[in-house]
C-alpha cells in the first residue's frame, strides 16, 4: 500500500514537473519577444534589453526553467505582466471561488451518480430509461448552454437566484449557496449523467459475478448485499470516471465562472489570455493541474481502499 | 458535456458483421441524425447560393425585430437576420470542428496502430503522453494558446485536435492489441506480408466501426468546445458563427433573452445528432435493440399456478421433495424450457448425487431449489416442497430466510465466487451475524473453527486474507466453511471440485463427506463424475436434456443401470479401463469408496 501511494505520488509530481515545463518554455517561446510585448512598440532596445534581463529571459531555457520553479516551490511564481501583483497572491484570492465549484460538483456528481446508476442497474424501468435520455442529453448540451437558459429563467424572469457574482462561504453560508446554485447544476448535469451510466454499466457486470449468487445462498437481504458487495465491486469503475470528470469540471467551470461573472480561476485564464499576462496563465494552468493531480490521488487511495486488489498492480 | 479533453472509452473493439448497415439504418433515431447531420453539411455548401440575406448586414431600424416574412426567426441588437447567421454559422462550424477532428483522427489513429501493432517503447512514451493530455482541462489549455496567438479560433480547434487523441489512440491500440495476436495475422506474418499489408488488409478492418464510432463523440465534442470559445470571445466577431451568436444573446441577456435560442437549439441539434448517430452504430455493432430494459420484477413474486394435472404425491418422510419442476427463461413466445418436469426427493441426511453432462440441467434445478435462478429464469411449473413448506409459493422475503440457514449452496468456481473486495473473515461472520444474531467475538470464534476444520492450516492468517490472496483450493475450503456456517439441513454442492487439482479433489471430497457425518445434513451433490457419486452418494438421479432419466442406489446405477444413457454416461468415463466395474483411480482401487460402505 505504502508502495503504491509513492508510485501515485511520484508519477503526480512527474506530471506537475512536465506540464509546468511545457507551459512555461512553449508560453515564453511561443509569444518570441516577451519583453518588447510587455513594454509596447515605443520601447527601445535599451529598455527592452534591460527588461530580458529583468525577467531573466537572456538565460538559456533551462535555467530560465529552473529558475522559475525553485522560485515557484518557495511561493513565487512571479509578478504579473499587467497588474504587477503577485501572481500567487492572485491565485489564492481567486482559488476558493473554483474549489467551492468543483467541491460540490464532485461530490454532488459521485453521490446523485451512484444512487442512480445502481437503482437503473438493479430496478431498471423507468429510471433506467430516463438515465439514457439524460445521458444523452448531458452529453449534448454543453454547461455553457445549460447555464445561459438556467440564468435566463432562475435568475432573469425568476429572480430566484442572482444572475451573478459570489459571497463567501465564510461570509455567508446562506448566500454562498444562493450564488453558486445555479452554476453547480449548470456545471453538474453532465457529469451526473456520464458517471451514473458508468457506474450503472459497472454494477450489472458485478451482478453477473459468480461471488454475487453465493452471497445471495448466505441468505443475506438483497439491499444489504448491493449497499456492500455491488456498491463496493462497482465503486472501482465510478470513482475512476469521476476522476476524469472532473478534468471536465474544471474546463466547464472557465464558462460557468465568466457566465455567473464568477471571480475564480476560470474567469482569470480568460482574463489572462485577453491581456498575455504569461505569468499569471501559468500560474493558473499550475494551479488548475494541482487540482487535478489532489483529486486523482485521493481517487487512487480509494479506489486502493476499496479493491485490495489494485494495490498489488 | 465533456468539455476538457475527457476521452470517452467504453468502445469494445467488435469485428464488424455483415448487415451493419441495415441494422444502422433499422433504428430510426440513427436514421434521423444521419439526415441530420448531412442536411447541416448540405447546407454549409450551398449557403452562398440560397440568396440569404447579409449575416452580417447591420441595420439599426431593423433591430430587434419578431420573426416574420421577411426575417424568418426575427433579427438581433443590430438588425441581422437570425435565420442567416444560422445557415452561415455551419461554415465555420464544420471548418473549426472539421480541424479538429481531422487531426486528432490522423494522429490518434496513426500513433494508435504502431504502439499497438509494434508495442515497446513507442507504446510506452505514447501511452504516456496520452495520459498526459486526458488529465490537461482542454480549454484552459486552449486559452494559453490564445495568450500567445491571439484569438484565432481555427488554431485554437487545431491544438484541440492534438489534445483529442487519445480518443482515437486508445480505441485503435486496444483494438489492435486485442488481434495482433491472433492466429490469422500470424499466418499472414508467417506467409511473408509486410506490416504495411498486414494493418491494411487485417486490422484497419477491426478498427473501422470503433473509430466512426469515436469520431462522432469527439465531433460533438468539437462543437461545443468551438461554440465555448467563440462565446468566451476568442475569434473574429465578424464571422457569423453560432458561438459568436451565443455571446451577442449572453451580453443581451437581459433585455432580448430569445437570442440565446436558436443558436442553442442548433449546437444541441447538431451535437444530438452526433451522439445518437455513434450510440446507433454502437448498438448496431453489438446487435442489441433499443429500449432494451424492461422493469425487473422482482423473482418468486409471481407464484407458480398450481398444476392442471393432479399434484404428485410428495414422498412423506422428504426433506426436499420436487415434484415436476420446470424452469424457463423469457416470457410469452420466447419463453424456452430448459427444465422439462423433473421429480426427486432427498430425505434427511440423504446424499443425493444429481447426474449428467453439461446442459442436461442439473444445474439449473439445483438453482431453482436454491431460488437463485439466473436473470430471466424461472420455475414456470411445479412444485418443489422443503420440510412440508411450498417454496415456489414463497415470496422473496421468505425464500431469502430459508438461504444459509436451511439450504446452502457451495459453487463450483472457487476462485471467481469469494467476494474480491472483502476479507475472508469479513465474509464469514457477516452471514454468521445477521442470520444467526451471533456477537462480533463469537461469529469470530466459529469462523476460525470452521476453517481450522475444512483444513486450512493457519486459520488467523485466512481470515485476515483477501480472495487473491489464497489458492484455488482454500478458497473452496473457504466456501465449503461459508456455506456450513449456519447449520443448514440441506447443502446443494454444484460441482464443488470441478475445478479443482486432482490431488485437492480427494480431500475437499473427503472432508465433504466428513461434514455430512458429522451434522446429518442432506447434500445435493450436481457433478458429472461418476467417481464424485461413488465416493459420497447414497442414490443418484441422472438427468439428460433436462429431463430425469433414471433414479436408483448408487449401486444400481453404477453396476446395473436400468438405462441405456446412463451406460453410455458411465462408458466415457470408462474408455482406459474397461474391465473395471466403476471408475476409481489407478491406483486407489484398494480403497474404494463402495468397498469402504460396504
Amino acid at each position: 500500500m505504502t508502495i503504491f501511494l509513492l508510485r501515485r505520488l511520484l508519477s503526480a509530481v512527474v506530471l506537475l514537473v512536465v506540464v509546468s515545463f511545457l507551459a512555461r518554455v512553449l508560453l515564453y517561446q511561443g509569444i518570441g519577444d516577451v519583453a518588447r510585448n510587455v513594454l509596447g512598440e515605443s520601447a527601445t532596445e535599451e529598455q527592452v534589453a534591460l527588461k530580458n534581463q529583468e525577467l531573466g529571459l537572456d538565460q538559456p531555457l533551462i535555467v530560465q526553467y529552473f529558475d522559475w520553479l525553485s522560485n515557484a516551490i518557495s511561493g513565487d511564481l512571479g509578478v504579473s505582466f499587467f497588474s504587477s501583483q503577485s501572481v500567487w497572491d492572485t491565485l489564492l484570492i481567486r482559488l476558493p471561488v473554483t474549489l467551492s465549484l468543483v467541491v460540490v460538483v464532485t461530490l454532488l456528481t459521485g453521490v446523485v451518480a451512484f444512487a442512480v446508476g445502481i437503482y437503473a442497474a438493479v430496478r431498471k424501468g423507468w429510471v433506467d430509461r430516463t438515465l439514457q435520455i439524460l445521458a444523452t442529453l448531458g452529453d449534448a448540451l454543453p454547461p455553457y448552454i445549460v447555464a445561459l437558459f438556467l440564468v435566463t429563467f432562475f435568475a432573469i424572469q425568476q429572480k430566484i437566484f442572482p444572475a451573478t457574482g459570489f459571497i463567501p462561504l465564510t461570509e455567508s453560508p446562506a448566500g454562498w449557496a444562493r450564488t453558486i446554485t445555479l452554476p453547480v447544476i449548470a456545471l453538474a448535469i453532465g457529469g451526473v449523467a456520464g458517471v451514473a451510466q458508468q457506474v450503472r454499466s459497472s454494477t450489472l457486470g458485478v451482478l453477473h459475478h459468480d461471488y454475487i449468487r453465493t452471497v445471495r445462498s448466505r441468505g443475506l437481504s438483497e439491499r444489504r448485499i448491493i449497499l456492500t458487495s455491488v456498491l463496493r465491486n462497482a465503486s472501482t469503475n465510478g470513482l475512476t470516471s469521476l476522476a476524469v470528470q472532473v478534468v471536465g469540471i474544471l474546463g466547464g467551470a472557465v464558462f460557468i465562472e465568466v457566465l455567473f461573472a464568477l471571480p475564480g480561476l476560470g474567469s482569470l485564464a480568460v482574463e489572462a489570455a485577453f491581456r498575455t499576462d504569461l505569468p499569471l496563465i501559468v500560474g493558473v494552468v499550475l494551479a488548475l493541474m494541482l487540482i487535478v493531480v489532489t483529486v486523482n490521488l485521493v481517487v487512487d487511495i480509494l479506489v486502493a481502499w476499496l479493491n485490495p486488489k489494485v494495490r498489488l498492480s | 458535456m465533456t468539455l476538457a479533453t475527457e476521452v470517452p472509452t467504453d468502445v469494445e473493439p467488435v469485428v464488424p458483421r455483415s448487415g451493419l448497415v441495415r441494422r444502422f439504418l433499422r433504428n430510426p433515431l440513427g436514421l434521423l441524425s444521419t439526415l441530420v447531420l448531412l442536411a447541416v453539411i448540405v447546407i454549409a455548401v450551398v449557403v452562398p447560393f440560397l440568396g440569404l440575406p447579409d449575416p452580417n448586414g447591420v441595420n439599426l431600424r431593423e433591430a430587434n425585430r419578431a420573426p416574420g416574412a421577411a426575417h424568418l426567426l426575427g433579427t438581433d441588437g443590430s438588425g441581422r437576420d437570425i435565420f442567416s447567421r444560422i445557415m452561415w454559422g455551419t461554415q465555420v462550424l464544420l471548418a473549426g470542428s472539421g480541424i479538429s477532428l481531422a487531426i486528432s483522427m490522423a494522429i490518434g489513429v496513426a500513433t494508435g496502430l504502431m504502439a499497438g501493432y509494434y508495442g515497446g517503447w513507442f507504446d510506452s512514451v505514447a501511452s504516456w503522453f496520452n495520459n498526459l493530455t486526458m488529465s490537461l482541462p482542454g480549454i484552459v489549455v486552449l486559452l494559453a494558446v490564445t495568450t500567445v496567438v491571439g484569438p484565432n479560433v481555427y488554431i485554437a480547434m487545431a491544438t484541440f485536435g492534438i489534445l483529442l487523441t487519445p480518443a482515437f489512440f486508445r480505441v485503435v491500440r486496444g483494438a489492435v492489441q486485442a488481434v495482433r495476436n491472433e492466429l490469422y495475422v500470424d499466418a499472414a506474418r508467417v506467409s511473408g506480408l509486410s506490416d504495411a499489408r498486414i494493418i491494411a488488409r487485417h486490422i484497419l478492418t477491426v478498427v473501422r466501426a470503433p473509430v466512426i464510432i469515436q469520431a462522432a463523440r469527439v465531433a460533438s465534442i468539437a462543437i461545443s468546445v468551438q461554440a465555448g470559445l467563440e462565446l468566451l470571445g476568442i475569434t473574429d466577431s465578424t464571422v457569423p458563427s453560432w458561438g459568436n451568436m451565443l455571446n451577442e444573446g449572453f451580453r443581451k441577456i437581459a433585455l432580448s433573452p430569445g437570442l440565446i435560442l436558436w443558436p442553442s437549439l442548433a449546437i444541441g441539434l447538431v451535437s444530438m445528432a452526433l451522439i445518437l448517430v455513434g450510440n446507433a452504430l454502437r448498438d448496431a455493432l453489438e446487435d442489441r435493440g433499443h429500449g432494451t430494459t424492461r422493469a425487473v420484477r422482482l423473482p418468486a413474486r409471481t407464484a407458480v399456478e398450481p398444476s392442471a394435472t393432479p399434484a404428485p404425491a410428495h414422498p412423506a418422510n422428504a426433506l426436499l421433495s420436487v415434484q415436476n419442476l420446470k424452469v424457463a427463461y423469457g416470457t410469452g413466445s420466447g419463453q424456452k424450457e430448459v427444465v422439462h418436469g423433473v421429480s426427486l426427493h432427498v430425505a434427511p441426511g440423504e446424499v443425493l448425487g444429481l447426474v449428467g453432462e453439461s446442459g442436461s440441467g442439473k444445474t439449473q434445478t439445483a438453482f431453482a431449489v436454491l431460488g437463485l435462478l439466473p436473470e430471466g429464469g424461472h420455475v414456470s411449473d411445479g412444485s418443489i416442497l422443503f420440510d412440508g413448506k411450498e417454496l415456489t409459493a414463497l415470496g422473496t422475503k421468505d425464500r431469502t430466510a430459508l438461504r444459509g440457514t436451511d439450504i446452502a449452496y457451495i459453487p463450483q468456481e472457487p476462485m471467481s465466487n469469494l467476494d474480491p473486495a472483502f476479507r475472508i473473515g469479513h465474509q464469514l461472520t457477516v452471514p454468521m451475524r445477521t442470520r444467526l444474531g451471533l456477537s462480533k467475538a463469537d461469529a469470530r470464534s466459529r469462523a476460525l473453527a470452521l476453517l481450522a476444520r475444512v483444513g486450512i492450516a493457519d486459520p488467523e492468517k485466512t481470515f485476515k486474507s483477501y480472495p487473491h490472496e489464497v489458492s484455488g483450493g482454500m478458497a473452496q475450503r473457504v466456501l465449503i466453511a461459508g456455506a456450513v456456517s449456519c447449520n443448514p439441513r440441506l447443502l446443494i454442492a454444484d460441482e464443488p471440485t470441478t475445478a479443482l487439482d486432482v490431488t485437492v479433489q480427494a480431500e475437499v471430497l473427503d472432508l465433504l463427506r466428513d461434514l455430512q457425518r458429522e451434522t446429518g445434513m442432506a447434500v445435493v451433490m450436481v457433478t458429472h463424475n461418476f467417481g464424485v457419486v461413488a465416493d459420497i452418494c447414497d442414490r443418484v438421479a441422472v438427468m439428460q436434456s433436462g429431463r430425469l432419466v433414471e433414479v436408483d442406489t448408487v449401486e444400481k446405477i453404477l453396476t446395473a443401470p436400468s438405462q441405456s444413457y446412463t451406460q453410455k454416461l458411465l462408458d466415457s468415463m470408462l474408455e482406459d479401463g474397461p474391465a473395471r466395474p466403476y471408475p476409481f483411480d489407478d491406483d486407489d482401487s484398494a480403497a474404494s469408496p463402495l468397498k469402504a460402505k460396504e
